[in-house]
């Protein structure tokens, strides 16, 4: 069945939802109970996680820990679970930020509700995990909008002033985009009906489906129009702003995390994999929104005054950044296209949490209130350099080493949408120091701002490590995402 | 030793995280003494792996550490490179930062983020030293861009002042400009020769024969990379706000290693540069252009550290002159030579300011020659070397800079850059009069209290001093006797040429000319030496009077030629502009408001069809009906 | 003369036009409702004719299903009517337009 001769993927893709079963055992009163439990259950999906890490067989391009069985066998729809090197580490991270979420709202959030709130959490998680994981298309759309629900929930119940507009706004985009990618999911599957005479909706199956060329671009347009608003691309971004900066610090870190890897997710193992031709055709248009989003972003970055919003349209710039590395279709390209997946989840989620530290402190999130918060804080400050300078792309940080590679495999290909995405670490490091600058350094304000409690520290500074660390152990990573990688690739190239 | 290189980078770092995670355990003396060992640490290993470079035959040694990065055909490897030229730079980048180390515990005694400041310098030297070891250029730029950021940690050091804080951002983003086009040069490196590795990119350049306009683009783009880091024309505008820092920082970094690295790196790669005339021209003339450029400002500032700065960009001119002559050599010499009289003069202005309770004005100063004469014997012998006054560090270097520009035909270049040894010899005479000559005209209150600095001051100054006098006799030409023994041990990293010997050949002027030469820039440099006293000794009135005459011309050297202005006007404020338009009139309005229309236009559909639910029953029971009667009329008729 | 299987389509038809009518132009919720249940049996009694007409049983077994659903239709309707009739004292369906756009 798998390396493990038993169903790990399986037991970690609804571990969580059995938590959030499991948190409805307390009353509403035991509110440390259901904490305990939803962190207890996020950190054993995450041990989960890591054991797929521990038991990866490297250098192999295909899926791993493959569970499967039928579902729908009548039109071929299965159960199919499985990791290969593009998906192990988003669903390690994945894993990892519900921890970290879970450990934000430790004090953030007001008692009322708590049991609500987590179990939306966790059935989050299974279906994070689950399209991360799922190998069956018909799957993987089931665990995409199921994770919708609660997402919709936790914004529109727990978020700031404007949340139901935010929420609502949220949702409809992401259904508007996924709608039209559920008729090209049955669309394919017919095609591949047609083309074999047997139904089927398994990825790999329907990779060696050859489909006609105006097929397949109304598929891959359906297809891309899901993804580019989860990722987001421009111009199918103005959700975000709203939703990241309305939605509670934990969601906001899940949001900017995880989900929007979705989008580039879906990019690289569904849209580019199975509509070849339409991929290479439609790929200079993407890439010329994700160059435009980069510096789009920028520009609006540099002149925010709210906290959120401001890293906001950074992570709308830096996603754009990975999306022009997805479509640049070579090794490197989209090596660090997945890699700075994982690393910007990394450093996105440490930023979200420290500003979100700095929020509840203050009851604001107006840099102009800001200043001088370094000389009282001094950890705080710390941690917030090292995740600035990790976002701005420092060498020696995770971002840097997907960043470069990033961009060297795009100025393989083009070298003029590399400059200009070269571009952006300028005004990346313009808009995010000024953020530090302002919130961090020049004279203190009257009232001091605490430093970091002992909880904030332990839940942003693995994060930091984890930065660190891939930044000086980036083949950790390759190892694993390179061979999966050219196994896309190669198939592109030899559409 | 040179199986355990990586010590001498591992010792800093060693500081940076006992100091970053245990310094408040240390207490102040605690942490300076650790961070100052850390590094005599890493300069005892510099020096004797340079001893032993010099014991070999074969003088280029690699040690691989580990594989970084691998995807594809794209593999880094952290390896470490002990060449002449980076043995040579790793023991001058130590030692002055050992010196300088050493002067900070004294300088910054009474700072309240004293520990926070040996950590951030032990990273700068760990981060330096990972620039010049490295064989890999990646990984130069690893260390590259964490100089940057160890430069805008001390700038900003003071981060509760404004100054300081924008001082920093403005270095550190001016710099990514530089550094965006180094990457960029990396990766057409890259596309071109498939590798990184220095060593790599050596074999392939003498067999690759590239397109036209290739070898000229990547030396380019790497050179962009310099012109921001050395602070060349047109991005050397960060380079005197960043005296806003501590200075020992000043010294070390803005001076004595950090803004060299420019020119070490196009050294590094010269093989890349020697394949392309077109590159080196354009780095000869930057370099000439800016050193002349800075030059004329340093001639008219006020503050003392902001004259030495404008002096910096200006000898960094001439180090680029230099190497952009093909005299790579020459250029590190002067590298070298400059590292010791320049991070002197920063550590004399530092004991100044220390003696006048931070004072930076020069017109504040005057007659300090008795009260604080350590300190004014060493920094008359800096002024004496940077002046090039025959015999001491500065002379030699410049000089064999001045004579291969000239052996090589640049004879336009060679004029400016003997115009600016003039200049040179003028401006820091003119600090050293000012300073340390005439009448006092300190603030009573600061008057009282002048004092020689600690000896945990001096002392380093002194053998700074020591060097910027016998710092060149490592280079004295042939026609003086010498050997030029840098020349021949750096030939063991810098002999490379093109394969069709792209760069003229030196001219083989006669040993007349060299000796006219010489003896031209001696006078040069003596009579800018006796000008500076005629206007500052003896006429003091003359400045002034000169300044009136020159009128415009004057204001606008004296403000900085308005470059700054420029850039904010030009680059700064517009970008800001469309981030404004784009986030006000477009992010909303336009791109959100297409989706909001949509949105709306849905809603107003639903309420046109509003009508139709009537609620009633019988009304659907009759719609119901019309409809069933409707497809069965189409069906009777079809 | 003996019936026809004609006869019996158009008593059904007959049936079902009542019941139509009937549920279009009744006010009483009551009395719509029979005549719902009236539409059904009429369409019963065409399926069984067409049975027997076309000698096959499918339209015996529709039947069969149709009686248990409306059975069950019965039941649920009749509840919610009296559930209804409960909250607002009238069987006018006119008055029941809470549902109205």
């Amino acid at each position: 069945m798998n390396q493990m001769g038993f169903p790990l993927l399986t037991l970690v893709v609804w571990l969580p939802l059995l938590g959030a079963i499991l948190v409805y055992a307390f009353r509403r009163e035991q509110v440390k109970a259901v904490k305990v439990v939803a962190l207890a259950f996020t950190a054993l999906t995450f041990v989960g996680t890591l054991l797929l890490w521990a038991f990866f067989r490297s250098g192999e391009a295909g899926y791993q820990f493959v569970d499967r069985a039928a579902w729908i066998p009548q039109f071929g729809v299965e159960y199919a679970l499985g990791v290969d090197g593009i998906s192990l580490f988003l669903v390690i991270l994945a894993a990892l930020l519900f921890v970290v979420a879970v450990l934000t709202s430790w004090r953030l959030l007001p008692a009322e509700g708590m049991r609500g709130y987590f179990a939306l959490l966790l059935f989050m998680e299974t279906g994070v995990l689950g399209v991360f994981t799922a190998l069956d298309l018909v799957l993987f759309y089931v665990f995409w909008e199921v994770m919708l629900v609660p997402a919709f929930f936790l914004i529109g119940r727990w978020g700031g002033a404007k949340r139901v507009r935010a929420a609502t706004k949220f949702f409809i985009y992401t259904m508007a985009g996924s709608a039209l990618m559920l008729v090209a999911i049955l669309a394919l599957g017919y095609v591949a009906y047609s083309a074999t005479g047997a139904w089927t909706f398994n990825v790999a199956n329907l990779a060696g489906v050859r489909i006609p060329w105006y097929t397949q671009l109304a598929l891959f347009g359906a297809f891309a129009l899901a993804f580019a608003v989860k990722a987001p691309v421009v111009p199918f971004h103005t959700w975000l702003p709203d939703a990241y900066v309305e939605a509670p610090t934990p969601v906001t870190i899940l949001l900017a995390g995880i989900l929007g890897k979705m989008g580039v997710y879906g990019f690289i193992r569904f849209a580019i994999p199975l509509f070849r031709d339409a991929a290479v055709y439609f790929g200079p248009t993407i890439q010329i929104l994700a160059v435009i989003g980069v510096l789009y972003g920028s520009l609006i970055a540099l002149v925010q005054t709210d906290l959120k919003r401001l890293v906001a349209y950074s992570s709308l710039a830096h996603v754009s950044l990975i999306v022009l590395g997805l479509f640049a279709v070579n090794a490197q390209s989209m090596s660090g296209a997945v890699f700075q997946s994982v690393s910007h989840g990394i450093y996105i989620a440490a930023l979200f949490a420290l500003l979100g530290a700095l929020e509840a402190r203050k009851g604001t999130r107006d840099i102009a209130a800001f200043g001088g918060v370094w000389k009282a804080a001094p950890v705080m400050g710390f941690f917030l350099l090292i995740a600035v300078l990790a976002s701005v792309g420092l060498p020696g940080l995770n971002a840097f080493a997907g960043e470069f590679v990033l961009l060297l495999g795009v100025f393989k290909a083009q070298k003029a949408l590399a400059v200009l995405g070269a571009l952006g670490m300028i005004f990346g490091a313009w808009y995010m120091l000024t953020l530090f600058q302002r919130v961090m350094q020049g004279a203190a304000k009257p009232e001091a701002l605490a430093d970091l409690t002992g909880l904030e520290k332990v839940t942003v500074a693995p994060l930091l490590l984890l930065a660190l660390v891939f930044g000086v152990q980036p083949n950790l990573l390759y190892s694993i995402i390179v061979p999966a990688v050219e196994a896309v690739v190669k198939a592109v190239a030899a559409r | 030793m040179l199986n355990y290189a990586w010590l001498v980078l591992i010792f800093p770092l060693v500081g940076v995280i006992i100091n970053t995670f245990f310094g408040r355990y240390l207490g102040k003396r605690g942490a300076g003494i650790l961070a100052s060992a850390m590094v005599g640490l890493s300069f005892v290993g510099a020096v004797w792996m340079f001893a032993e470079l010099l014991g070999l035959e074969d003088r280029v040694v690699t040690r691989p550490l580990f594989d970084w990065i691998s995807v594809g055909d794209f593999n880094v490897q952290v390896k470490l490179l002990i060449d002449p030229l980076s043995s040579v730079m790793a023991v001058v980048v130590s030692g002055v930062s050992f010196l300088i180390h050493i002067y900070s515990i004294g300088y910054m005694a009474h700072d309240e983020r004293f520990v926070r400041f040996f950590a951030y310098l032990n990273l700068f030297v760990f981060a330096m030293l990972t620039l010049v070891l490295a064989e890999n250029l990646l990984v130069t730029y690893v260390g590259w861009e964490g100089v940057g950021l160890c430069s805008y940690l001390l700038i900003g050091f003071w981060f509760e002042r404004k100054a300081a804080a924008d001082a920093g951002k403005k270095a550190f983003l001016v710099n990514r400009v530089g550094d965006v086009g180094f990457a960029l040069g990396l990766m057409m490196l890259f596309v071109t020769f498939g590798t990184l590795s220095m060593s790599q990119v050596l074999e392939q350049a003498m067999v690759v024969r590239l397109m036209p306009g290739v070898a000229t683009a990547i030396a380019l783009l790497l050179f962009v990379g310099a012109v921001g880091k050395s602070a060349q024309i047109p991005l050397y505008v960060w380079l005197p706000d960043a005296m806003e820092g501590p200075t020992p920082v000043s010294a070390l970094i803005h001076a004595a290693t950090m803004v060299t690295a420019g020119v070490y790196m196009v050294a590094r790669t010269h093989m890349l540069f020697a394949l392309s005339p077109t590159a080196l021209t354009w780095v000869a003339a930057i370099g000439g252009l800016t050193a002349f450029f800075a030059a004329t400002i340093a001639l008219t500032q006020h503050d003392l550290k902001r004259v030495l700065a404008y002096s910096t960009i200006s000898q960094l001119g001439y180090m680029f002159l230099g190497v952009g002559v093909g005299a790579y050599a020459a250029g590190i010499f002067h590298l070298t030579t400059h590292a010791f009289f320049k991070a002197l003069l920063f550590l004399g202005a530092g004991s100044v300011m220390h003696a006048l309770a931070g004072e930076l004005d020069i017109r504040k100063m005057g007659g300090l020659r008795n009260k604080i004469p350590v300190t004014f014997w060493t920094f008359l012998f800096a002024a004496l070397a940077i002046a090039g006054f025959p015999g001491l560090a500065g002379f030699f270097s410049k000089d064999e800079i001045l004579w291969q520009t000239f052996a090589n035909g640049k004879t336009l270049l060679w004029a400016l850059a003997l115009l600016t040894a003039g200049l040179t010899a003028f401006y820091i005479f003119r600090l050293v009069f000012t300073v340390f000559y005439g009448e006092s005209r300190v603030d009573k209150k600061v008057a009282a209290h002048i004092h020689e600095s600690p000896k945990v001051m001096t002392a380093p100054m002194a053998i700074l001093a020591f060097f910027s006098v016998i710092g060149g006799y490592i280079g004295v030409p042939k026609i003086l006797g010498g050997s030029n023994w840098i020349e021949h041990y750096l030939d063991g990293s810098l002999g490379w040429h093109a394969p069709e010997a792209a760069i003229a050949e030196t001219a083989h002027a006669s040993a007349g000319t060299e000796w006219a030469l010489l003896i031209l820039s001696v006078i040069v440099a003596l009579a800018g030496i006796g000008l500076a006293y005629v206007f500052y000794v003896r006429r003091t009135d003359l400045p002034t009077r000169v300044a009136k005459s020159l009128g415009g011309l004057y204001t606008l050297v004296y403000n900085k030629y308005k470059v700054d202005e420029l850039y904010m006007a030009v680059i700064v404020k517009p970008l800001r502009a469309v981030g404004k338009f784009f986030a006000e009139s477009v992010d909303g309005p336009v791109v959100d408001g297409i989706a909001e229309g949509i949105a709306a236009l849905v809603a107003l559909i639903g309420r046109g069809l509003q009508a139709l639910q009537t609620g009633l029953a019988r009304n659907y029971a009759l719609g119901i009906l019309v409809g069933a009667v409707l497809l069965l009329a189409y069906a009777l008729v079809r | 003369m003996s019936l026809s299987s004609l006869h019996y389509f158009i008593l059904s038809a007959i049936l079902f036009t009542i019941g139509g009518i009937g549920v279009l132009v009744r006010r009483n919720v009551f009395v719509i409702f029979m005549c719902v249940e009236m539409m059904l049996n009429a369409v019963n009694l065409s399926l069984i004719a067409f049975a027997r007409y076309l000698n096959k049983a499918d339209g015996q077994l529709l039947v069969l299903f149709v009686m248990a659903i409306a059975a069950a239709e019965v039941v649920v309707g009749l509840a919610i009517l009296v559930a209804l009739h409960r909250k607002r004292p009238t069987t006018d369906a006119d008055e029941m337009n809470v549902l109205r756009g």
